[in-house]
């Protein structure tokens, strides 16, 4: 089913959230990457992650795409367990990993087929999802070029039309726009916005940038493995008594550091 | 999810790993280089040194340059594994393998696909060099390269299998030059690839010992036999036994729950 196919309408109590993690730990030998995190993705909200490096932002995204098992508390997507029920789960997520995972002698296309062909799409579908992703992220001439030969905003701009080909409801972005220019930063964010705005696309982003926080997001502050905040922006501004995100996360996050 | 999901992944990455090779030509330049090396030089070198009485598959006297034809295939299956498990380590740094490993598909299935297509590939470059032989008078009976085929498929899925696995355990790329120095060489040598184990029970019969217990012998001895229209049941149990063996075990290390791949991740 796309997304395209039913009426989004904004109805926070009725329909399931995108993704509820409850009471997840994960530790890897010796340091606990996670403590006691919880937190829920309300559908078709925009919800940033937002920590420093090393706060535990992708060992968070590895557990909420499976690659890691949660071997303590929950976590669901939609309505499925990813325990209990991955693949289902995982056919409903698109992914944006922060570390680049296109292969760069094959071109846009040749990439783009792939992950289609992993999402079980026939070649049919395939060829018209990619000719239309790749034209609403502004790259429909260079489908026949090797991703080599692209910008690093172009890249993320494939691997984002990749992460939408099988039109998932949820999208996760581990940090997307690292290392990108202003340009490209906004162009991608702005797009991701779109989606979630007019398609109801339920987004979690994560990012080290306070500046791609918008004061409608909902946001979760995640710190040395732990959630010190998760509410609207002015929330954290109302509890911290700062008066932009900035203060305020340096508030929460200043604290906790000197403990 | 339904059985065309399956075949679709399937096709994928088979059509991904065959592309990903034709762009890498120092790498199919390298699998051909390597066994023809052996043939031209090393075998013409030992050809008057080491005398092969007839054994089966062998009906008649062979130069010693068809004796060592099936090992070398082989040993073109054991380093395409290898490089394919190297490949595998190195997509789990670059981060594709995440994208293989998020799809909707049970972990085993993906991983298996993998197996399957990089034994495809193992397949087109051995094929390859019983041509170049074949004009070095390493000629076999016509059926011989068509019973190899699936012959071919069980070595090289299971020397696969050995890669995946290793994959699912080596921490970081550099230990694997170890691996081939430890897996690679000592796999190949101690093997009835390079001479028949009769001929190495004479000189030492631990090496022997061994010898018959490397799966690499067998999958050796299964393509030799199978070049000649021939099965060798022993050898074609030992290895598929091997072989699942060792993809259980990959699986196993790539599993999300219970594996490797959790401990093993630093940041």
């Amino acid at each position: 089913m796309g997304r395209g196919d039913k009426v989004v309408e904004p109805e926070p109590n009725s329909a399931p959230d995108a993704l509820s993690v409850d009471g997840v730990s994960f530790s890897f030998p010796g340091r606990l990457a996670l403590d006691n995190v919880s937190i829920s993705v309300p559908s078709a909200r925009f919800c940033v992650l937002l920590g420093v490096n090393g706060a535990g932002k992708t060992t968070f995204f590895s557990l909420a795409t499976r690659l890691y098992n949660c071997r303590s508390g929950a976590i669901r997507i939609f309505d499925d367990d990813i325990r209990k029920q991955p693949s289902h789960a995982l056919s409903r997520i698109g992914v944006v990993f922060q570390q680049p995972t296109l292969d760069l002698d094959l071109s846009i296309n040749q990439n783009l087929y792939y992950f289609a062909a992993l999402q079980g799409l026939g070649p049919q579908d395939a060829r018209r999802r990619v000719a239309d992703e790749l034209d609403r992220n502004g790259l429909a001439g260079r489908a026949k070029d090797k991703v080599r030969h692209l910008s690093g905003g172009q890249r993320r701009r494939v691997e984002l039309a990749r992460a939408l080909l099988h039109r998932p409801s949820f999208l996760l972005l581990d940090e997307p726009t690292v290392g990108l220019d202003v340009h490209s930063r906004q162009s991608i964010l702005e797009h991701v916005r779109d989606l979630c705005l007019k398609e109801g696309v339920s987004v979690l982003w994560s990012t080290h940038l306070i500046d791609e926080v918008d004061e409608s997001d909902l946001l979760f502050v995640l710190h040395a493995g732990r959630v010190l905040f998760s509410g609207s922006v002015p929330d954290v501004l109302e509890k911290t008594g700062a008066t932009t995100v900035q203060e305020a996360f340096v508030a929460l996050t200043g604290g906790e550091r000197k403990q | 999810m339904n059985a065309s999901h399956y075949y679709r992944a399937l096709a994928g990455i088979i059509i991904r790993e065959g592309l990903r090779f034709l762009h890498q030509r120092q790498r199919f330049m390298g699998a051909l280089v390597r066994p023809l090396i052996w043939l031209f030089i090393f075998a013409a070198g030992f050809r008057s040194v080491l005398g092969v009485s007839i054994i089966p598959p062998y009906e008649t006297y062979i130069l010693y340059e068809v004796y060592i034809a099936p090992g070398l295939v082989a040993m073109i299956q054991l380093f395409n594994g290898m490089q394919s498990s190297l490949s595998m380590v190195y997509d789990r740094e670059m981060g594709s393998m995440r994208v293989l490993l998020v799809s909707p598909l049970p972990r085993w299935y993906l991983l298996t696909c993998r197996l399957i297509a990089s034994t495809f590939i193992s397949i087109l470059q051995a094929y390859v060099f019983l041509l170049v032989a074949w004009f070095w008078e390493v000629q076999l009976p016509p059926i011989g390269y068509i019973t190899a085929l699936p012959a071919m498929f069980i070595s090289g899925f299971m020397l696969g299998a050995i890669g995946l696995m290793l994959s699912s355990i080596i921490r970081q790329l550099e230990n694997f030059a170890g691996v081939m120095n430890f897996v690679i060489f000592p796999m190949f040598f101690a093997s009835s690839a390079l001479y028949p184990l009769w001929k190495i029970r004479d000189s030492s019969i631990s090496l022997f010992n061994i010898s018959s217990y490397n799966p690499f012998t067998h999958a050796v001895e299964l393509i030799r036999f199978s070049l000649y229209g021939q099965l060798n049941l022993y050898s074609l149990v030992y290895v598929s036994a091997v072989a699942i063996l060792f993809l259980g075990i990959a699986v196993y290390g790539y599993d999300p729950g219970r594996g490797f791949m959790a401990r093993k991740q630093d940041t």
